[in-house]
């Protein structure tokens, strides 16, 4: 068992999620006889934890497979392989938590109660919102699935939760439309309905990539604001770092279906030490007109993770590859230095 | 009630004292919002609806024909003789010979057995309207209901639908349609049904299912099973709403193919109506007087031109409606 | 380019989306124009073009090419200038290639409709010293867009743009939708080009960082207008209007200290119906009575001009705007 990237921030003993070798491939179709030709290997041995009220950022360029591990932690999507367990606080509200709970085992009624520890908001603030409804039977319907209120209950629950993601006044607001919203303010709506149920864990998949400039900034200030005060976790994903550094504990470095580099924010900006966030850290532009960057130490594109060699993914682009590199798998995501995990032969 | 969990209350003050509802006044309250809401999604509707000039003719025609139904009750109770002017049973004493052509008691003279004309135009135009309505309504319950469930579950009950489906198209509706008043006693209303069963089994239940696929695959989707939400709540809340548009598009096309396909069966004298335009039209026909020309025009032209502007009203409307499905300036930002 | 409009009549009535927009730009310079979304930055390259859409209606203004207005040039002269001296790379341009043909021929068509080369041999010559220009191997030339990723995609539409040899390429948002490593080698690709060349590059985009990378003068729009302008350097050192700034702190970096994000309250503004004054006046902290009630003037530093009636610099002098 290869050691699982630990966390120095988590205060219970046991984490919030934990998940272990999650693998998720699709069938690439064929042609003649639908016989699947290939499988992508969107997810491909990924293992993490998040501790409680902890903000894991999950980083990487387009297609690395970033929404999928959002969309299996979230039971939108079931893993080829690997397990995910959770370990939420005891209904009855003392602080010790209860057993882990394995999420393959949950459907039905079980399954409801799962939705409302776990939410996910989407990338798309326009096309994740049924246009028919209003921004109240949005925000209301967590609640009315789980039969919590009744409908005046409801109207006052979802005005408190409009105010305080800044949509205010809220009656203004309880009867429009979704299109009648702007992206920044639609985004607010979908973190009202992710929060409405007071969940332990969030998933943002690009919350703020759709986004304007100007309410981007908004957007993430709101999301930290409420992750202090209601003690929630996220698993954030992002492909900008300078996003994730503002938002994020913890950063995980994906590429191609594999976690490449786990750290701590800071230390992995500073301090990189996977060649792939070398080469990612220094393509990030800087706003700053003086500042001269190198261009990033790294050739080629990514290429589709369509059945890939079993060697490292990276080992194409990598400007460190050794023979090593070339003839051995991929390397396993060891702890190189104190709460510090990498997948590299040569760190 | 149980909204804050030990880690604390999302407002600082929500705990603290019982959730603000006016008493009585709540419910009352937001069943007024949501009446506004449709009020004014339909007052948009409208104008758009409007703006269209087939729009607007199509709705003078519907509301005239709609008009003439309503009168002949009217005119049975005030100034018509039941026993001269009913449509069915009725005889024209007053006149010398049948079909009399149209005199001032009878603006549209009467038929080879002597009925008044006009009074079964009339009467006629409310039970076409009953038989374009019923089917239609019973196509987009069925073709909206098949359409969201085979898209959504796929597989086998898709595959079976879609077959189905295929089975009903290729099928030549009409000479389906003989052979079942031929064994049937078709009355209006079971052919209503008949016809809406196999328009929403058939063609429009493919086209509803394309555009359930395309909402199927929509983020808003996945944000619905989020909630924890059943398959029945997600077909039924999320899926079916958004069809709604081009179910009542299809809606319109149903009327007007449900009234042509009265009319052609009725012509061939097949269904066990008392009277409507597709009977006026077989009745001059058994008579022999549709082949002497422009003669006895006022036996044939009515009724004719009756099921011409009633059908394409529909059809105009129905593509009026379209505009306002699919504005092509999409007031939509983004 | 001077006192530049442009509206669009819609449903909800005329919008406003140029307001007496002026700049010049010399050869070889890459001048960066920012703004959030909707502040006209498209609808600006647009009318420099001349491709606007039916509803568009000018007001105003005039664009001088090396003395020579563009806006009152009969179309078959325009369609001359555009290609051969301005040419332009559109929002989303990636996804604006043909499907159904080889990505070479696209490129060969845009020469060959402009006449530029005299013979198919060495017209597919210099489509394939293009693509070597902006990074690809020529045997791409033979392949459908579909087989291509979206960054080189994006770089066979500005091989096309260059196709031409433009004295102006306008590149609207032309990394916006790719991944870091690919902006950042398309940007340096640009660059190397730009110099090379000697052509005038105008840069559209919402990305201050970009902005700070690769151009010389940075116009910054709000609501239509063009608020302020200047050397890139100066403007990042020390903005003269209240919004550069708020954009400015609102980004996010992954270098140097982590401030504290600042964001900018409110939404932008309703250019159909645009706040009277300073447009800015509703969502600016220093806003007064006077900048409600009265269109600010233009002042200026150096090289770098604002219009606002408290710039952030009290040594700012007013300016004539000509
Ligand atoms: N339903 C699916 N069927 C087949 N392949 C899929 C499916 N969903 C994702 N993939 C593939 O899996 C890989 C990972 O996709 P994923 O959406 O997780 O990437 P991502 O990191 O979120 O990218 P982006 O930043 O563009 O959102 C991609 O190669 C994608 O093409
Ligand atoms: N064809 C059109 N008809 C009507 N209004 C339009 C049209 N095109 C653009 N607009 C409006 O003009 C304004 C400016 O649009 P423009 O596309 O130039 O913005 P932009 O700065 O390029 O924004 P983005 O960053 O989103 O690309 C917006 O308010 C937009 O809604
Ligand atoms: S293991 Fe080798 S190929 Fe892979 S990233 Fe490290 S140095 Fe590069
Ligand atoms: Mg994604
Ligand atoms: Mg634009």
């Amino acid at each position: 068992m290869m050691p699982r990237p630990g966390d120095a921030a988590v205060t219970h003993d046991l984490p919030l999620v934990e998940v272990d070798g999650l693998v998720k491939h699709f069938p690439v179709a064929g042609n003649v006889f639908r016989k699947p030709s290939g499988f992508v290997h969107a997810v491909d041995g990924v293992s993490f934890r998040i501790g409680r009220g902890e903000s894991l950022g999950l980083v990487g360029e387009s297609g690395c497979g970033k929404t999928t591990v959002g969309k299996l932690l979230v039971k939108l999507l079931e893993p080829t392989a690997g397990s995910i367990s959770f370990c939420f606080a005891d209904a009855s509200g003392d602080e010790a938590p209860s057993e882990p709970v394995d999420a393959a085992t949950l459907t039905g009624g079980r399954l409801r109660d799962f939705r409302r520890q776990v939410q996910l908001i989407f990338q798309d603030p326009y096309g994740s919102m049924n246009p028919r409804r209003t921004i109240y039977d949005t925000i209301a319907e967590p609640l009315a699935v789980q039969r919590i209120g009744n409908a005046l209950d409801r109207v006052d629950r979802v005005a408190e939760i409009l105010t305080l993601v800044g949509l205010t006044p809220a009656s203004s607001f309880l009867f429009r439309y979704p299109h009648e919203l702007s992206g920044g303010q639609r985004q607010r709506v979908a973190i009202a309905r992710a929060l409405v149920l007071e969940p332990s864990l969030v998933v943002a998949d690009e919350p703020t990539s759709m986004l304007d400039v100007s309410s981007r900034t908004g957007i993430m200030s709101l999301m930290e604001q409420l992750a202090r005060g209601l003690d929630v976790a996220y698993l954030y994903i992002t492909h900008d770092l300078a996003v994730a550094r503002y938002m994020c504990d913890r950063i995980a470095v994906m590429y191609m279906g594999k976690i490449v580099e786990l750290a701590e924010t800071e230390e992995l900006l500073r301090h990189p030490l996977h060649p792939y966030t070398r080469a990612l850290l220094s393509a990030v532009p800087v706003p700053d007109p003086e500042h001269r960057r190198d261009p990033p130490a790294i050739s080629g594109e990514v290429a589709a993770p369509v059945d890939p060699p079993p060697r490292c993914r990276f080992y194409e682009r990598c400007p460190q590859a050794t023979s090593t590199c070339e003839s051995s798998p991929h390397p396993p995501l060891e702890e190189k230095a104190p709460g510090r995990f990498a997948a590299c032969y040569e760190v | 009630m149980r909204w804050s969990r030990s880690k604390g209350s999302l407002l600082p003050d929500a705990s603290a004292g019982p959730p603000r509802v006016e008493p009585g006044g709540g419910r009352l309250r937001l069943l007024h919002a949501r009446t506004r809401l449709v009020l004014r999604s339909f007052r948009n509707g409208a104008a758009v609806f409007l703006e269209s000039r087939i729009g607007l003719l199509a709705l003078v025609i519907i509301v005239l024909f709609a008009v003439m139904a309503l009168s002949h009750p009217v005119l049975m109770g005030t100034v018509w003789d039941a026993d001269i002017y009913d449509p069915v049973t009725g005889y024209a004493f007053d006149a010398t010979e049948q079909p009399a052509p149209p005199s001032w008691k009878h603006p549209l003279g009467t038929d080879p057995l002597g009925r008044d004309v006009l009074s079964q135009l009339l009467f006629s135009t409310g039970s076409e309207f009953v038989l374009g309505i019923t089917a239609a309504l019973v196509t987009v319950a069925i073709a909206t209901t098949v359409g969201a469930v085979s898209a959504y579950y796929g597989g086998l009950v898709d595959a079976f639908f879609m077959r189905l489906a295929d089975l009903i198209i290729a099928l030549p509706s009409i000479s389906l349609l003989i052979v079942l008043s031929g064994l049937f006693d078709l009355s209006l209303f079971y052919l209503a049904l008949v016809i809406g069963v196999l328009g929403g089994f058939g063609g429009t239940a493919i086209v509803l299912k394309s555009q359930a696929l395309s909402i199927k695959v929509r983020p808003f989707i996945d944000a619905a099973r989020m909630t924890g939400g059943g398959q029945f709540r997600i077909i039924f809340v999320h899926i079916v709403p958004n069809l709604l548009p081009l179910s009542l598009l299809y809606m319109m096309f149903t009327v007007t193919s449900a009234i042509f396909a009265e009319a052609v069966l009725s012509f061939l004298g097949l269904l066990d109506i008392r009277m409507s335009w597709g009977i006026m039209i077989h009745t001059a026909n058994t008579g022999g007087y549709l082949l002497s020309g422009t003669r006895y025009w006022w036996l044939v032209l009515p009724a004719g031109a009756s099921i011409t502007f009633l059908c394409s009203a529909f059809y105009l409307a129905g593509r009026a409606l379209d505009e306002v499905v699919n504005p092509r300036l999409s007031r939509r930002d983004g | 380019m001077t006192g530049l409009g442009l509206r669009y009549s819609t449903r909800q009535g005329e919008v406003r989306a140029l307001r007496d927009v002026s700049f010049d730009l010399a050869r070889g310079e890459a001048l960066g124009l920012v703004g959030e979304s909707g502040c006209g930055k498209t609808s600006l390259a647009k009318s420099l073009m001349r491709l606007l859409p039916d509803n568009a209606r000018p007001a105003g203004g005039e664009v001088l090419l090396d003395g020579e207005g563009l806006l009152s040039l009969p179309e078959e002269e325009m369609r001359r200038v555009r290609w051969r001296r301005i040419s332009l790379v559109f929002q989303a341009a990636m996804n604006s290639l043909d499907p159904v043909y080889r990505v070479g021929q696209q490129v060969l068509e845009a020469i060959e409709a402009h006449g530029v080369e005299e013979t198919v041999a060495s017209a597919r010559a210099r489509v394939a010293r293009l693509f070597r220009l902006v990074g690809l191997d020529p045997r791409v030339m033979e392949r459908y867009p579909h087989e291509l990723s979206g960054g080189m995609r994006q770089r066979v539409v500005i091989a096309m743009a260059l196709s031409c040899d433009p004295d102006i390429v306008i590149a609207d948002e032309p990394t916006t939708a790719l991944d870091v490593i690919v902006q950042d080698r398309i940007l340096r690709e640009l660059k190397a080009i730009q110099g090379q060349l000697g052509i005038s590059i105008i840069y559209i985009t919402h990305d201050m960082a970009v902005v700070a990378e690769v151009t010389d003068r940075v116009g910054v729009m709000y609501a239509g207008r063009l608020v302020e302008l200047g050397e890139t350097a100066a403007v990042f050192r020390s903005p003269l209007h209240p919004y550069t700034e708020a954009l400015m702190s609102s980004f996010p970096s992954v270098s140097g200290e982590k401030r504290r994000l600042a964001s900018l309250s409110g939404e932008p503004p309703d250019l159909a119906d645009p706040p009277s004054g300073c447009a800015f006046h509703p969502r600016c902290a220093y806003a007064t009575a006077l900048c409600r009630e009265q269109s600010p003037p233009r002042v200026g530093r150096g090289g770098q001009w604002a219009e606002c009636w408290h710039p952030l610099d009290p040594a700012a002098v007013p300016v004539d705007p000509a």
